[in-house]
């Protein structure tokens, strides 16, 4: 009877260690938030980390939703980027058509927030479609042309407003045929001006928990080991019931509207957006890519810490001029093996902090009981 | 009515007829054997049954509903469960998750459930927990439960790809060469393992199998495939002591 319950305890525990991660994680970001907070009062943040704050928490995003297909899909995307976009250029566009008609932004972001994550989601879907068919390198080219072909199609949307209603055009601003007191929404390569900045550090960090708390807990749930274990092994997922069309729609639909969200952060941060290959590119997607396997596929908190890391550190380099990009490269390399190289991850596994506070516990232990002999 | 009836089954890859008018019928909470030498299209006939491959010809019925044709996962919601000759488990997923996935279609809710936490997701954890374990606790593998899946010793590999088929809770249960790669100790405790889950699951089990002893020890029929023909059916005993039979074996 005793045995069985300190056995209940034992599992109990094991089970709840998914669980205890997830709170740390948590806790390293509100942790990370405050310390920002406190220094801020203090005076002690430039404007060039200010400057950086929202970005950052765009990059953790943008990271922890691409790690939902990479890592835990098992899919290799190359077109995070184009969701972004899609994110950014929705949100935005309603932000600015709303500006006069909704005039609190507390009312007016989230709405905006939730219509670039939507429509972002929803072209996840149709990604999606293709991907239940291909594998590897083919999705990976796949992707790669999605993000390629948003980008350019938003490059040559012309929209504007006057007195008459909306106006649409694909081949130039001109071609509107607008009234004299015409405003332009969006103007093809110029994109849209003059959305409201509505983004600040504090919503960051609360996308960034949302989008945590999202894929966390769907990781730890039934439909998390489905989607983990059709990574593991197709065939075998089917053979136990597994809806394979179901799951990859849904791990891309969700990974593509956390995506918008990360978007639309980044569109009401700026005061002009534009669809640059070096924004939405796919140098973008690639680079997130870099944040995904860097910080360890699948693993959620590395994602968000390797964004963090590699987005801000050439950003802070860059008063080193031409060393910038080399010391940049080096920490890519120690990342990579600190991550990757198996004498690496052995040498994790034997000295783990818990291990080490074993041995600290075990060493303590036995002096006392030398002292009490 | 037997539980599963199969009829002229038959399947051709190219030029080659893997599999030719193959029937069979098994009655529930049988011990049935499907032998035969290598290549001769035992693990085909699984994948037919399992919708992996779509029949040419022939028809499979399960508990007198028509499944030919049907998708791998349609057959399994069905009552088809299999394991595989080369294991395909979750690697990378803990023993006990790899169970609960074979739980997945039994206790269910739904997405916004797991996402905000609600208290369904609770009550249904808890139980997934509780049954998973019970599943492993037959095969002896629930101390191992927290260890994930490919650092597992091989024989207890093929035991746990049992469990996860029968948490799937399917009338008819398909093994395929168990007890390969298991050392004779294993393979004696395997047949008492599976005797068990037969009697305590009320199941109904066709093995392929080459370990002579464990298909003589525990099926009642057999049916032995050569060249994917059906080369002799029948009672255990007779079946091996067909001369036919021990000329396919042991060759010309
Ligand atoms: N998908 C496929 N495409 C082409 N040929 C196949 C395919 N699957 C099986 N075969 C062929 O069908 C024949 C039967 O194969 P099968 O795997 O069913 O044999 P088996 O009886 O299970 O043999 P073993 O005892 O070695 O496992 C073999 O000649 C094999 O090469
Ligand atoms: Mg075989």
């Amino acid at each position: 009877m005793k045995a069985n319950s300190i056995k209940d305890k034992f599992t109990n525990l094991k089970a709840n260690k998914p669980l205890r991660q997830d709170l740390i994680t948590y806790a390293i970001v509100i942790f990370a938030y405050l310390l920002i907070r406190i220094l801020d009062m203090a005076g002690m943040v430039n404007s060039q980390l200010n400057g950086l704050l929202v970005p950052i928490c765009v990059y953790a995003i943008l990271a922890v939703s691409l790690n939902l297909t990479v890592g835990i899909l098992g899919e290799l995307s190359l077109g995070h980027a184009g969701f972004m976009c899609v994110g950014a250029f929705t949100s935005a566009f309603f932000s600015k058509c709303m500006v006069e008609a909704i005039p609190l932004a507390i009312v007016r972001f989230p709405v905006a927030i939730l219509i670039g994550a939507v429509c972002a989601g929803l072209f996840g879907v149709l990604i999606g479609i293709p991907v239940l068919r291909l594998k590897g390198d083919y999705l990976a080219i796949v992707t790669l042309a999605f993000g390629e072909i948003i980008k350019n199609i938003i490059n040559t949307i012309n929209i504007g407003r006057d007195s008459n209603g909306l106006h649409f055009s694909m081949k130039s601003a001109m071609d509107l045929g607008m009234e004299k007191d015409g405003v332009f929404l969006i103007k093809g390569a110029m994109g849209i001006t003059g959305t409201p900045g509505d983004s600040n550090f504090t919503i960051g960090v609360i996308l960034l928990l949302i989008t945590l708390f999202v894929v966390l807990n769907m990781v730890r749930s039934r439909d998390g080991r489905a989607i983990m274990a059709i990574r593991d092994n197709v065939i075998a997922a089917e053979s136990v019931g597994i809806n394979i069309t179901k799951y990859k729609l849904l791990t891309f639909a969700i990974s593509a509207a956390l995506a918008g969200m990360a978007g639309a952060l980044y569109a009401h941060n700026l005061g002009s957006l534009t669809a640059t290959p070096k924004t939405f590119g796919y140098n973008m997607s690639i680079m997130i890519l870099v944040y995904v396997v860097l910080g360890g596929i699948g693993n959620i908190r590395g994602s968000m810490i390797a964004a963090i890391i590699l987005y801000v550190l050439p950003e802070m380099l860059r008063g080193l001029q031409t060393y910038r990009m080399l010391i940049y490269a080096v920490v890519l390399i120690v990342m990579m093996i600190y991550n990757w190289a198996p004498k690496s991850i052995a040498w994790r596994e034997t000295h783990s902090a818990k291990d080490l506070l074993a041995k600290v516990k075990g060493v303590v232990a036995s002096k006392s009981k030398k002292g009490g002999n | 009515m037997a539980l599963l009836e199969v009829n002229n089954l038959g399947i051709s890859f190219g030029g080659l007829r893997a599999v030719d008018d193959f029937s069979i019928s098994i009655e529930k909470g049988q011990l049935y054997g499907l032998i035969g030498p290598n290549g001769a299209g035992k693990t085909t006939v699984f994948n037919l049954l399992t919708g992996v491959y779509k029949p040419n010809v022939g028809i499979i019925k399960l508990d007198g509903q028509d499944i030919t044709g049907k998708k791998t996962i349609d057959v399994n919601r069905a009552g088809i469960a299999r394991t595989f000759q080369n294991i395909r488990l979750f690697g990378k997923l803990s023993v006990i998750d790899n169970v609960k996935v074979g739980l997945h279609n039994q206790m269910g809710y739904s997405v916004f459930a797991s996402i905000l936490r609600l208290p369904s997701f609770r009550k249904v954890e808890a139980q997934l927990q509780e049954r998973a374990l019970e599943i492993l606790k037959v095969f002896d593998l629930d101390k191992e439960a927290e260890v994930l899946a490919s650092n597992l010793p091989y024989g207890k590999q093929r035991k746990l790809e049992i469990c996860r088929a029968l948490a799937t809770n399917p009338k008819l249960l398909l093994l395929d060469e168990p007890a390969a790669g298991m050392n004779p100790m294993e393979t004696l405790e395997l047949m008492e393992t599976i005797r068990f889950v037969r009697d305590h699951f009320d199941m109904t089990i066709l093995l392929i199998e080459h370990d002579m002893k464990l298909v003589s020890g525990i099926c009642e029929e057999l049916t032995v495939l050569n060249f994917g023909r059906i080369l002799c059916q029948g009672k255990t005993s007779d079946v091996l002591n067909n001369p036919e039979v021990i000329k396919a074996y042991l060759g010309e």
